[in-house]
């Protein structure tokens, strides 16, 4: 039986291979970063990643979330990771992420973008991470044991973000109390690594990391279009950079590029998938061993055109007078000195939509109803995600709100980092009556 | 116009047979391994008893979780699938038009679904744990070395109330096991089985709301020991339909009928 709809034209993204190069180099250039005399640290992808930045050109990060999130793509890896830290007495119950991390500093093993596993776990010269979260506080923490462990000495530094997501008027206090953080965040670096303090270079990279994020929430704007030039599974592969390199110019360059491939997309009508009838958006981390559940909901014409995660976690935005939710404006000149830019930076990050998970889910829920609307979605899915308790705090209350203002939701359960918890064949089942109940059917069946 | 709906579910597969919205025959019978044989044979024994062939039926629509096993296989030969939430909440609608919200308790999951003139508003699962499916019961049976068919007249003759966990099967079966060793009385036991059960499934319903009337169906719905507390639970009266089990095959059926005309 066959439902005739109509059908766009798509294309491959001209971009996509620079995309897969950005991530693949990263990884490499962290494995490779002593053999050029450089540094390494790691930390979470919400760490203010450009203050590193300023001991030098030659300084790479390997953030936590996204290398968790590489790790879980590749299931036999994860299978592995999982085996060691639950040997260690590490309960599953803990986020999914952290544990795979933590799995690959335990085999000794570093996995590379491809899903190549390469032997010996390389530690970091220093830990910088942020507090965004309980698992976040403790993670680098545990990792920091763990190399402590294997006989290396991996300083640590966190930074305390506790003030709370920032509706409306951003108190000073709060940014000077994470700009006081930072600024002796700075000299524990100075003295940990040996090394100098360039403020150029720290401008530069706050500066490179304002634009990143702006650029991602102007692409997130043009998936308004009907049909949808990106689709959220291809999102993914493309927002990562932001949580990999925001800092650096090469992000900057690769969203410029990015976005004017997709407004020429939206010009020409392509579309990221050929029978768009039936816009959704998720919310949270997916299921990353089980992302051919994007390609089922296609079948009914059902595509993710985006999410609050996928737009927000990297994307800045901002609410204009008449409501509508938009890229938040950038501020109107680089900073030109180190005060200048930890202000900057620190005030820029407050705003980020992602904490409003955190500590005010009517924000969020408000935020998921305006992407609702603007991006002309009919349904939510949302993704009680056993596997990050931070991002999945309060999605009742997100559920609660999104159908009292009117919009059909589907919840259903899974981990982001871990397969065991999720059950494909079960998600899809209750997905397709979803579907049905939204009145679609099976393209083809 | 005949059509038929079958509803393959996990312990049983069900099949209805409809002219134009008249039930001509209905059959039931345990599936086994080879899913496909199983429900073709209850097919086959419902062609028999209406003394109709498969030809004579115009339209087929299979639901349940076996559905996809007699999709386009013959002979059962179902053009069109659906899910049991669709299809429940067709055939509810067909036996108690006024229904608002459907219970539909099987032998591996539990469901709410929240109607308006047949079209599924909002539903909800039971997520992984057989805890809230008639499987529970079957476990439970087991521990008491009752039949599954004796727990609700058992539960019924109970004179006390004990608390029980519900929340995993298999706990709750060490549970039942503590009271065996505890000399509580096998009524009070089914009691406390059939009261937790019901609260589990009524903190899944309360998440879509409940709304008058509401519906029992499924195999559970058979049982006498369930609907009681799930009653207390939700604090409502609820419908028992006749037939209660084959309510999603006669909404396949009759969706199979809408799809016809």
């Amino acid at each position: 039986m066959t439902t005739q709809v109509k059908e766009y034209p798509t294309e491959r993204l001209k971009c996509w291979n620079e995309a897969k190069n950005l991530r693949r180099k990263y990884y490499e250039d962290y494995l490779n970063a002593h053999e050029k005399g450089g540094l390494r640290w790691c930390g979470g992808a919400w760490s203010f990643s450009a203050i590193p930045a300023g001991l030098g050109e030659d300084v790479y990060c390997l953030t936590g979330e996204p290398y968790g999130a590489t790790i879980a793509f590749f299931k036999d890896f994860a299978a592995q990771c999982h085996d060691a830290v639950e040997a260690a007495g590490f309960p599953r119950t803990l986020c999914a992420y952290m544990r795979n991390y933590w799995g690959s500093v335990l085999l000794d093993k570093y996995i590379l973008a491809d899903g190549t596993v390469v032997d010996g776990y390389p530690e970091a010269d220093f830990i910088w991470q942020d507090h965004i979260c309980c698992s976040h506080a403790k993670w680098y923490q545990i990792v920091n044991w763990l190399e402590k462990k294997r006989g290396k000495k991996v300083p640590m530094y966190s930074v305390d973000v506790s003030v709370g997501y920032t509706t409306d008027h951003l108190e000073d206090y709060k940014v000077n109390y994470i700009v006081q953080q930072l600024n002796d965040g700075i000299e524990w670096m100075k003295k940990v690594t040996g090394r100098t303090y360039n403020d150029k270079l720290l401008c530069d990279a706050v500066w490179n990391e304002i634009k990143s994020t702006s650029l991602w929430a102007e692409i997130c704007t043009l998936n308004q279009a009907v049909p949808a030039p990106l689709d959220e599974k291809t999102m993914y592969s493309l927002y990562v950079m932001g949580t990999l390199i925001k800092h650096r110019p090469e992000c900057v360059a690769f969203y410029e590029m990015l976005r004017d491939e997709v407004k020429d997309r939206v010009r020409r009508g392509i579309a990221s998938t050929p029978h768009e009838r039936f816009r959704v958006i998720t919310d949270t981390q997916p299921p990353w061993a089980f992302l051919k559940i994007f390609r089922e909901m296609q079948k009914y014409g059902a595509v993710s055109v985006g999410s609050l995660y996928t737009f927000g976690l990297i994307g800045m935005w901002e609410y204009k007078p008449d409501g509508t939710f938009v890229p938040r404006q950038i501020p109107p000149k680089k900073p030109q000195t180190r005060e200048e830019a930890l202000r900057m930076i620190v005030e820029w990050t407050l705003y980020k939509p992602e904490w409003a998970h955190f500590t005010v889910p009517e924000v969020k829920t408000q935020m998921m109803a305006s992407i609702v609307k603007q991006w002309k979605v009919n349904a939510v899915l949302l993704h009680y995600n056993r596997g990050c308790e931070g991002l999945s705090v309060h999605i009742a209350e997100n559920r609660f709100g999104l159908i009292k203002a009117g919009i059909p939701v589907f919840p259903f359960e899974g981990n982001m980092g871990d397969e065991r918890e999720f059950d494909f064949a079960g998600t899809l089942s209750r997905l397709t009556a979803f579907f049905e109940s939204m009145g679609l059917k099976k393209l083809k069946e | 116009m005949i059509t038929a709906g079958i509803d393959v579910g996990a312990r049983y597969a069900k099949v209805v047979l409809l002219d134009d919205g008249k039930v001509l025959a209905k059959g039931k019978g345990l599936v086994g391994f080879d899913v496909l044989k199983s429900a073709s044979e209850v097919f086959e024994n419902a062609l028999k008893t209406s003394g109709l062939s498969r030809n004579d039926i115009r339209g087929f629509v299979a639901t349940g979780m076996g559905r996809d096993a007699v999709h386009l296989k013959p002979p059962i030969n179902a053009e069109q699938i659906v899910s049991v939430v669709v299809a429940d909440a067709a055939g509810a609608f067909h036996v108690i038009p006024t229904v608002k919200t459907v219970i539909d308790v099987g032998s591996e999951e539990g469901r709410g679904i929240k109607v308006e003139e047949g079209k599924v508003r909002d539903f909800v699962i039971n997520e992984r744990c057989a805890a809230g499916a008639g499987t529970f019961i079957e476990a439970m049976a087991r521990a008491l070395e009752v039949r599954v068919e004796d727990m609700g007249p058992l539960a019924l003759k109970a004179t006390k109330a004990i608390p029980m966990n519900a929340q995993c099967c298999v706990f709750a079966e060490s549970e039942v096991v503590t009271l065996i060793h505890s000399k509580v009385a096998k009524e009070d036991i089914s009691k406390a089985i059939h009261d937790a059960m019901a609260g589990r499934i009524a903190s899944m319903i309360l998440r879509v709301g409940v709304e008058k009337d509401v519906v029992l169906i499924g195999g559970v719905a058979l049982n006498p020991g369930f609907l009681p507390p799930l009653k207390k639970e939700l604090r409502t009266d609820i419908i028992v339909p006749e037939s209660p089990d084959f309510v999603g095959a006669l909404g396949a059926a009759l969706i199979a009928s809408k799809h016809k005309e």
